[in-house]
């Protein structure tokens, strides 16, 4: 909502310095966004007198003009405009002057001669032909002679003043509670509560000229749900004119473009009483009688809007309708022969309620959200409407540009009854923490424009976001200053205690970070043509759809956190960073039913590549996660089946039976459709599965009282046997066996072609006395006999 | 003898002296105090010494093999001394060369901050609760008082899946999920994901990140609000920051206020960082409109609340200077390793 300072100065006084108001409006409860002068940039730009012009003696283009700008001696400026003469007033620029449209103007010398500024025209000032009351030539110098206050401009004065340019416009951010601040009046209210100062508000009054509109105009309200009050007013022998300098101004600032007196006056109340009318040209109300009425299927209606096409109406559309068919969409917009001509001569003003809910699916469905529809959107009050309907023909009389014929047509169900609130000056305070006092309180409802009786409050009908205790609380604590309410801190109960899965996932960011990953932050929608890049099952791309995308590419909610980690890994690799580690802790949403939510899950999702990388080293650092988190008996086993990953470089780690993770390199064709021309490797770990694999508590075990004997052994078996399955095979046929590890894997001339030579330690230990060498090699017999067994034999 | 002996221990004593190194020192050793040296060969002749002189020769004896002794000992712990100052030398390193590090990844810079806001309100009890993105509409919008008509429920602000299910545009979903299974008092805090339909730019992005608050018991009040919003900016930004409360509307809160913070880089004079205003808007608050908390099966008239969110991004930019939004999302390591 732009205000006009001037306009706002009609009903408060409020001339203290902008930037003081602004601030102390915005702490009031209505944000200033921004301020301006309305001529800002113009600066240096003066009345002044054509006294002489001469052609120009080196063009026959240019003129030399002598002209009075009030500083004594004449002043030269040059000119190519053909509209002067002697005499003319005019706006000159001069010397470092400045342009609405910011252009600086300094004296120079035109084909030899010297000029010392410019004179300019309507355009340059930025303003319009509608800005003015008498015509302005389009092209040429803006000639002011015909101006009704010419004689009030002398050489010199300024010419922002002249023009009454001279206004500050205020820009406030208006929540949508409050549409009564979309007004000069609800602003200033706000104002003279703000400021202390009273409100210098007084209902309209005009004189009529006989006649009865009763007997000219028949009003029916058919649908008095949707229309709660319509009010018609009749103006006969319109003399259709450009405003008043006064009246146009503040709608320029208001950023209305002002048109002719009636329009002008129908758009001057909406903005002074946040109301918007309508003025409906008597000649095309057929049968003189207005219906207020659901549209009927098959109705079209052309509007006002330069629309090519008319718009198709139909039945939970209230329109306006004359004897025959409809003429406006209540409301929104009018047809297309409802307004306004240079050539009406009967008027008939309209102000309404229509139900804001109505009006807000009406303008949608039409496509059409006026300036009036977000209004009636907002919710209107029916004694406005009366109020707005009187000012506007205060203003027909004031600006005597019609013939006001008595009585007002006034179709409503029922007799608006204002809203009364129970005062309660404690719970007030006992909301707030506060202790403002009774009269403190009273004062500051009183100058927000409540009434109070005893102890009821009485809401303006303006107000319709008063109901409830908060709701008056609020008014008393945002004029007396949220910043003067003191500050209590409450005794809370809580202990902030972290949930188990809260310190695992803390726990595991906390290792992630340690073995050189970086967290990363990834949109959790992504294109589904992603999973189609990785690879994905078709069963495991069953998505959540979102149905009004940004575009493709943030079509679905993910569910694996793998896509988006390509994507980061894309993003690194063509930004030539040669390796990298990065991990989230990712969320993944799986659907069900329609109107049924999805399940969410979080992972744990890793990515790697670069030239010291390999399965191995992301194996190690998921072995070393879990073994800090506490999982025991993470088993890992070779999955060959999962078309994302490499069929021979991935494994699934299960717990006791139940996957909990899975790990490998990213299939080379996957990662070659991600435009990564390295080996990537990624896990995927489930929180859920890794937050119940988490093992008993650690209870320490006492060090070891006995000496250890070690055994090295060496076994040739085929390429394809796993070293897990020896592994499990050593222990599971040792005595004694402390530990097993493998220290060399060998292929090469020692050992024949399609064998390997695997080699371990294995450690020996009791618990209660020393172990025998003979103890350790019997065990090692076992081991080497199990080993046997699956083809591996001792080198 | 007597003679012998003072000549031993003088041509010893000067060999010790200008002895070199340890080997020289041994073999010095031998020569005189071993089991074939020439103090002990003197001492092996004692036995044709008088009875009158033996005592003496033998205690002038017993001090020539001491004072040998002492001075071996002494020579020994120089050389040694010496021996390992020239291996030292010897070992001597560039200590400018680089270290050996072990790599070590970054927290994400979102998540820094929201580690400073879970611990600073975890401090002051609060508890820290997650809840669906992925979220029913009543949760979102209808509890909370935004009634359909609502321009926040336009398709134009919310991803919607049906029209009973959207992606939560705040996390105060959290807060009315928490209501509907706990009686107050209730003190959390709900951080996370929330989705609104902005084309991602500098300034805008479909996803971002909030961390409401809320705090529902008996005689909760506006000056708590306030009072517990001056102690988190406090913790975050230092004691010298200063907050200001300004009027707001929010259709779940009455009153209403949203909190600036006065800019901690020109102190309210006005700066490029706070566009001219010298304050800077941190966050949206309010006490809980009683109808949210009719909705949740709260009396409002036994209990009130407070709630307030947080926007993370906001928060992270401001304080490492990122000025385009995009890079949290990008997760270029060439940003992300900026961090610590």
């Amino acid at each position: 909502m732009d205000l006009s300072m001037k306009w706002l100065n009609d009903y408060v006084k409020a001339d203290m310095p902008i930037k003081e108001f602004a601030d102390k409006m915005t702490m009031g409860g209505s944000k200033v966004e921004t301020y301006r002068s309305m001529s800002a940039p113009i600066s240096n730009i003066v009345v002044a007198k054509v006294i002489s012009l001469e052609r120009h003696p080196d063009s026959e283009k240019l003129w030399v003009c002598q002209l009075d700008a009030g500083q004594g001696e004449p002043v030269q400026i040059v000119t190519a405009a053909q509209n002067l003469f002697p005499g003319a007033i005019v706006p000159a620029c001069m010397h470092n002057s400045t342009l609405a449209d910011g252009t600086k103007i300094t004296k120079g010398k035109l084909r030899g001669v010297a000029s010392n500024g410019m004179m300019c025209s309507y355009a340059e000032l930025g303003l319009t032909p509608g800005d003015f009351s008498y015509p302005v030539a389009d092209d040429g110098i803006l000639i002011l002679n015909d101006d009704p206050d010419v004689d009030k401009m002398t050489p010199g004065m300024d010419i922002v003043k002249a023009l009454e340019i001279d206004d500050e416009i205020v820009e406030f951010e208006i929540t949508n509670n409050r549409p009564d601040c979309l007004s000069v009046l609800g602003l200033a209210q706000e104002a003279a509560a703000v400021f202390d100062t009273p409100l210098n508000y007084k209902e309209p009054e005009y004189k009529t000229a006989g006649g009865n509109i009763n007997d000219e105009l028949t009003v029916k309200v058919e649908n008095p749900k949707l229309c709660s009050r319509y009010m018609a007013a009749m103006v006969k022998n319109v003399k259709i004119a450009p405003s008043p300098r006064w009246l146009a101004r503040r709608l320029r600032a208001s950023g209305v473009r002002p048109i002719n007196n009636l329009v002008d006056i129908t758009n001057f109340v909406m903005l002074e009483y946040g109301h918007p009318m309508h003025a409906f040209d008597l000649r095309y109300v057929e049968d003189n009688t207005i219906t207020v009425r659901n549209a009927k299927a098959g109705e079209t209606l052309k509007l006002l809007d330069e629309m090519a096409q008319p718009v198709q109406l139909s039945e939970e559309m209230l329109i306006i309708a004359d004897g025959k068919k409809p003429i406006a969409i209540a409301g929104v917009m009018g047809g297309e022969h409802s307004g306004i001509m240079d050539d009406t001569t009967t008027v008939v003003f309209e102000a309404a309620c229509f139900d804001g809910v109505s009006v807000r699916r009406t303008a949608k469905k039409v496509g059409e959200r006026t300036e009036a529809s977000s209004r009636f959107e907002k919710g209107l009050n029916p004694v406005n409407a009366e109020k707005a309907l009187k000012r506007a023909l205060e203003l027909i009389d004031l600006l005597g540009c019609g013939e006001i014929v008595d009585g007002i047509i006034d179709a409503k169900s029922g007799e608006y009854e204002p809203e009364r609130l129970k005062l309660d000056y404690d719970r007030v305070n006992e909301l707030l923490g506060s202790d403002i006092s009774p009269e403190e309180q009273r004062s500051i409802l009183k100058r927000l424009g409540f009434g109070i009786e005893g102890d009821e409050l009485i809401v303006p009908p303006t107000r319709i976001d008063m109901h409830l205790d908060c709701d008056i609380a609020e008014e008393v604590a945002r004029i007396y200053g949220y910043n003067n309410i003191a500050s209590t801190v409450p005794m809370l109960s809580g202990q902030g205690k972290r949930t188990p899965r809260q310190k695992l996932e803390d726990r595991a960011t906390a290792l992630s970070l340690s073995m050189g990953f970086y967290e990363i932050m990834t949109y959790s929608f992504i294109s589904p043509k992603d999973y189609e890049l990785l690879g994905m099952r078709e069963q495991d791309r069953n998505s959540v759809v979102i149905r009004n995308p940004l575009g493709e590419d943030t079509s679905v909610m993910r569910t694996s956190p793998l896509t988006s980690m390509m994507e980061v890994i894309r993003r690194n690799y063509n930004n030539r960073s040669l390796a990298a580690r990065f991990f989230e802790t990712a969320r993944a949403y799986f659907p069900h039913g329609k109107d049924e939510l999805p399940t969410e899950k979080d992972y744990l999702c890793y990515g790697l590549y670069g030239a010291n990388e390999d399965f191995f080293t992301l194996k190690g650092a998921i072995e070393e996660l879990l073994a800090k988190l506490g999982v025991q008996d993470a088993e890992f086993i070779a999955c060959t089946d999962d078309p994302v990953y490499h069929p021979g470089r991935c494994a699934v780690v299960t717990v006791n039976g139940a996957e909990i993770a899975r790990l490998g390199q990213i299939h080379p064709r996957a990662a070659k459709a991600f435009g990564v021309g390295a080996e990537v490797y990624c896990a995927v770990v489930d929180l859920d599965g890794l937050e119940q694999s988490i093992g008993e508590d650690v209870r320490y075990s006492p060090l070891p009282r006995f000496p250890a004997a070690t055994r090295d052994i060496s076994v040739v078996c085929d390429e394809d046997t796993a070293n897990g399955e020896l592994i499990s095979a050593i222990k599971k046929s040792a005595k004694h066996l402390e530990s097993v590890k493998l220290f060399d894997v060998y292929k090469g001339e020692q050992v024949p072609d399609g064998k390997k030579s695997l080699s371990y330690t294995l450690t020996f230990r009791k618990k209660d006395a020393t172990l025998t060498d003979e103890e350790a090699d019997a065990s090692v017999a076992k081991v080497l006999k199990a080993l046997e067994a699956l083809g591996a034999v001792l080198r | 003898m007597k003679e012998q002996l003072q000549n031993i221990e003088k041509e010893a004593l000067s060999a010790i002296s200008d002895c070199g190194s340890i080997k020289d020192l041994d073999a010095l050793r031998v020569k005189y105090l071993g089991k074939k040296g020439e103090l002990t060969a003197i001492l092996k002749s004692m036995g044709s010494l008088s009875a009158e002189e033996r005592p003496a020769m033998g205690q002038l004896a017993n001090s020539v093999r001491q004072a040998l002794d002492e001075a071996i000992n002494v020579k020994n712990a120089q050389l040694k001394a010496a021996e390992l100052d020239a291996k030292l030398s010897a070992e001597k390193i560039d200590v400018t060369l680089p270290g050996k590090q072990s790599l070590t990844g970054s927290r994400h810079p979102l998540n820094i901050v929201l580690d400073d806001l879970k611990e600073i309100f975890r401090g002051m009890g609060y508890t820290v609760v997650d809840g669906p993105e992925v979220e029913e509409t009543k949760y979102v919008f209808d509890m909370l008082n935004t009634d359909e008509g609502h321009p926040a429920r336009d398709e134009q602000d919310t991803f919607y899946i049906t029209d009973k299910i959207l992606l939560r545009t705040q996390t105060s979903s959290v807060q009315i999920r928490e209501m509907l299974a706990h009686k107050p008092p209730i003190a959390i805090i709900s951080p996370g994901r929330v989705y609104r339909s902005d084309a991602v730019d500098a300034t805008h992005s479909p996803i971002f990140h909030q961390c409401e608050g809320l705090v529902v018991d008996k005689k909760i009040t506006f000056g708590d609000l306030k009072g517990t919003l001056e102690i988190f900016a406090k913790r975050l930004y230092g004691e010298d920051i200063k907050l200001r409360f300004r009027p707001h509307h929010f259709p779940y809160t009455e009153p209403s206020a949203e909190v600036d913070l006065q800019c901690f880089k020109c102190h309210g004079a006005g700066c490029a960082l706070c566009k001219g205003e010298g304050w800077i808007e941190m966050l949206g608050s309010g006490l809980v409109h009683p109808q949210v908390l009719i909705n949740c099966g709260i009396d409002p008239n036994e209990y009130s609340g407070f709630a307030f969110g947080i926007g993370l991004e906001r928060i992270a930019m401001m304080r490492y200077n990122i000025d385009d939004l995009r890079l949290l999302y990008e997760n270029d390591i060439r940003f992300l390793s900026q961090f610590r």
